[in-house]
C-alpha cells in the first residue's frame, strides 16, 4: 500500500482525467455517435429488407396458392359442366327417344285406325256394290225368267215343286 | 564491447531507461571486476525494471550506459511551487544535476522532483524516504505525452471510421471492417446484457472509449517504445474514479435502496448489511484499479525479467531457453492486453447495470 501511494503521481492523475474526458467528449461527438447511428440504421435497414422480403415471399405464396385454387376450381367447374352436359345429353336423347316412340306409336295407331276405317269403308262399299250387282243380276235374271208366259209358269211350277218337296 | 551491444539490444527490445551509474571500474584485478560486474548486472536489470514501470520526465528510447549517453528527448516540466515553474527536463540531465529555476533548486530522485538546497542534499527518514518538500508536479511526462499522442491517433482513427460510414452508405470498409465487430461486441455482449436495452445507449460512449484506450495502451506497452501507461496506478485510478462517479450519478432508487436498506431481509440484517454494502461501493472501483494496474505491471516485470535473464545466463542454452520463454510470455501478454481491457469494460458495464436496475421489491 505504501509503495502504491508512493507510486501515485498526482500530476499524471490530473492529466489523465483531463485528457481522457476530452477524448471521451470528442469521440462521443465526432465518432461514436455517427458510428453507432450508422450501424443502427444499417441494422434496421437489414431488418426491414428481410421483413419485406418475407412479406413478398408470403405474397407470392398467396398468389400461387390463389392461382392454384382458381385453376383447380376452373378444372372442377369444367368437369362439372362436362358431366352436366353429358347427363343432359343422355336425358335429352332419352326424352327424344321416348317422345319419338310415343309419336311413332300414335302414328302407327292412327294409321292402323285409318287402315281399318278404309277397310271397313271398302268392305261396305264392296258389300254395297256386291248387293247392287246382285240386285242387278237378280233383276236381270228375274226379268229374263219372267219375260214370257211359259217361263213364268215353269218358275211357279218349280217353286211349287220345291214347296211340295218341303 | 559485446556487453554494450547486448545492452543496446535490451534497450531496443524494451527501451529501458538505464540510469545506473557508469561501470568504469578500475581494472586492476580481472577476477574482482568480473564479480563486481556480475552483481551490478543483476542490480541494473532490477533498476531498469523499476525505472521502466514508473513515469519519466524525459522520453529516452535507449541508453548507452558505458558512455552515459541517453538517446531520446526532453519534456517540459511544469511545477506549482509558489507560482508556476516551467522549464525543460534537460535541466536535470537525467537526474545527474540540479535544476535551478528563479533561485529555487530541484532534484530528480527516483523520477520524483524534490525541492532541495543549492548543494542538492536530500534528507531521509528512517524508512529511507526523502523528507524534502515535493512541489505539485504537472509536468508533461512520458505518459502524458503518450496519452496525448494516442488520444490524437484514436480521434483520427475513429473519426475517419465515422466518415467512412457516411461515405460508404453504412457499409464498413477497411479498418472499420476490423473494428466494427469489436464495437458491436461491446454493444451487444457487454453493454446490453449488463445494463439493459433501455439504458445502455448513454453508457456506450464511455465503454467504447475506455475499452479502446486501455486496449491500445496495453498493446503499446508491449512494443519496444518503453511506454507503460495502463500499468501506472495514477492512470488506473483515474479510470476507476470515472467509472465510480458515473455509477453513483446514475444510481436509481433501487440501487440506493439495496445499499442502505436491503429489501427482503429482516431489519437487524438490514442494519448489518448497510455498512457492508456501502463499503462494497468503494471496493468495486478499487478492485477495478488494482486489477488493471497489477496485471499490466506484473506482465511488464515478468517479461523484462526474462529478457534480463538472457543476459544473466550469458550462454547459448540458458539464453535461448529464456528467449523462448520470453517469446511465449509476450504472446500471452498480447492476450492479457485484450483480456484486461475487456474485463475493465465489462465490470464498468456491470456496475452501471446495478445502478440503473429498476425492479419491484422482492
Amino acid at each position: 500500500m505504501d509503495k502504491l501511494l508512493n507510486d501515485f503521481s498526482f500530476g499524471l492523475f490530473f492529466w489523465q482525467i483531463l485528457l481522457f474526458l476530452l477524448l471521451l467528449l470528442l469521440l462521443k461527438k465526432f465518432a461514436w455517435k455517427p458510428i453507432l447511428n450508422a450501424v443502427k440504421e444499417r441494422e434496421e435497414g437489414i431488418l426491414n429488407a428481410l421483413k419485406s422480403a418475407e412479406d413478398a415471399r408470403k405474397e407470392m405464396q398467396n398468389l400461387t396458392a390463389d392461382n392454384e385454387r382458381i385453376l383447380k376450381e376452373a378444372r372442377n367447374d369444367r368437369e362439372e359442366l362436362l358431366k352436366e352436359a353429358r347427363t343432359m345429353r343422355t336425358e335429352m336423347i332419352d326424352e327424344a327417344k321416348g317422345e319419338a316412340q310415343l309419336e311413332a306409336d300414335k302414328l302407327i295407331a292412327k294409321a292402323k285406325e285409318g287402315i281399318e276405317n278404309e277397310k271397313q269403308a271398302a268392305i261396305t262399299d264392296l258389300k254395297n256394290q256386291v248387293a247392287d250387282l246382285s240386285v242387278g243380276i237378280a233383276e236381270k235374271l228375274v226379268k229374263d225368267e219372267l219375260s214370257s208366259k211359259e217361263k213364268q209358269v215353269t218358275l211357279i211350277e218349280k217353286i211349287l215343286k220345291d214347296v211340295k218337296l218341303n | 564491447m559485446h556487453k554494450k551491444i547486448l545492452y543496446t539490444f535490451v534497450f531496443l527490445l524494451f527501451c529501458v531507461n538505464a540510469y545506473s551509474q557508469h561501470n568504469s571500474e578500475p581494472t586492476e584485478e580481472q577476477h574482482d571486476v568480473e564479480q563486481h560486474e556480475e552483481k551490478s548486472l543483476k542490480d541494473r536489470i532490477k533498476e531498469n525494471i523499476q525505472h521502466h514501470l514508473k513515469d519519466s520526465h524525459d522520453f529516452v528510447f535507449l541508453s548507452d550506459t558505458e558512455k552515459g549517453k541517453h538517446y531520446g528527448f526532453s519534456l517540459p516540466v511544469i511545477l506549482w511551487d509558489n507560482g508556476l515553474k516551467f522549464f525543460s527536463s534537460s535541466k536535470f540531465h537525467h537526474g545527474e544535476t540540479l535544476a535551478e529555476v528563479n533561485g529555487s533548486f530541484y532534484k530528480l530522485y527516483h523520477n520524483k522532483i524534490y525541492k532541495v538546497d543549492a548543494a542538492g542534499t536530500i534528507n531521509y527518514d528512517e524508512h529511507h524516504h526523502p523528507t524534502n518538500a515535493k512541489p505539485l508536479d504537472f509536468s508533461i511526462t512520458k505518459s502524458v505525452l503518450s496519452i496525448i499522442i494516442l488520444a490524437v491517433l484514436m480521434l483520427w482513427l475513429f473519426i475517419s471510421i465515422a466518415r467512412s460510414y457516411e461515405k460508404n452508405n453504412g457499409v464498413p470498409k477497411g479498418i472499420a471492417g476490423f473494428l466494427e465487430p469489436i464495437i458491436l461486441y461491446i454493444r451487444d455482449d457487454i453493454a446490453i446484457p449488463n445494463i439493459g436495452e433501455k439504458h445502455y445507449a448513454k453508457y456506450m460512449n464511455y465503454l467504447l472509449t475506455v475499452f479502446f484506450f486501455v486496449w491500445f495502451f496495453n498493446l503499446i506497452g508491449l512494443t519496444p517504445l518503453g511506454i507503460n501507461v495502463t500499468g501506472n496506478i495514477a492512470i488506473t485510478t483515474a479510470l476507476a474514479i470515472i467509472t465510480f462517479l458515473i455509477t453513483q450519478f446514475s444510481g436509481k432508487k433501487t440501487y440506493w435502496k439495496h445499499i442502505f436498506w436491503m429489501p427482503g431481509v429482516p431489519w437487524p440484517m438490514k442494519i448489518i448489511l448497510a455498512p457492508i454494502e456501502l463499503l462494497g461501493v468503494f471496493i468495486k472501483p478499487f478492485a477495478l484499479l488494482i486489477r488493471l494496474y497489477a496485471n499490466i505491471s506484473a506482465g511488464h516485470i515478468v517479461l523484462m525479467s526474462l529478457i534480463g535473464l538472457m543476459f544473466v545466463f550469458h550462454n547459448w542454452i540458458g539464453s535461448s531457453l529464456t528467449f523462448m520463454l520470453a517469446f511465449a510470455i509476450s504472446l500471452i501478454e498480447i492476450l492479457v492486453a485484450l483480456l484486461q481491457a475487456y474485463i475493465f469494460t465489462m465490470l464498468s458495464a456491470l456496475y452501471f447495470g446495478f445502478a440503473v436496475e429498476e425492479h419491484d421489491d422482492h
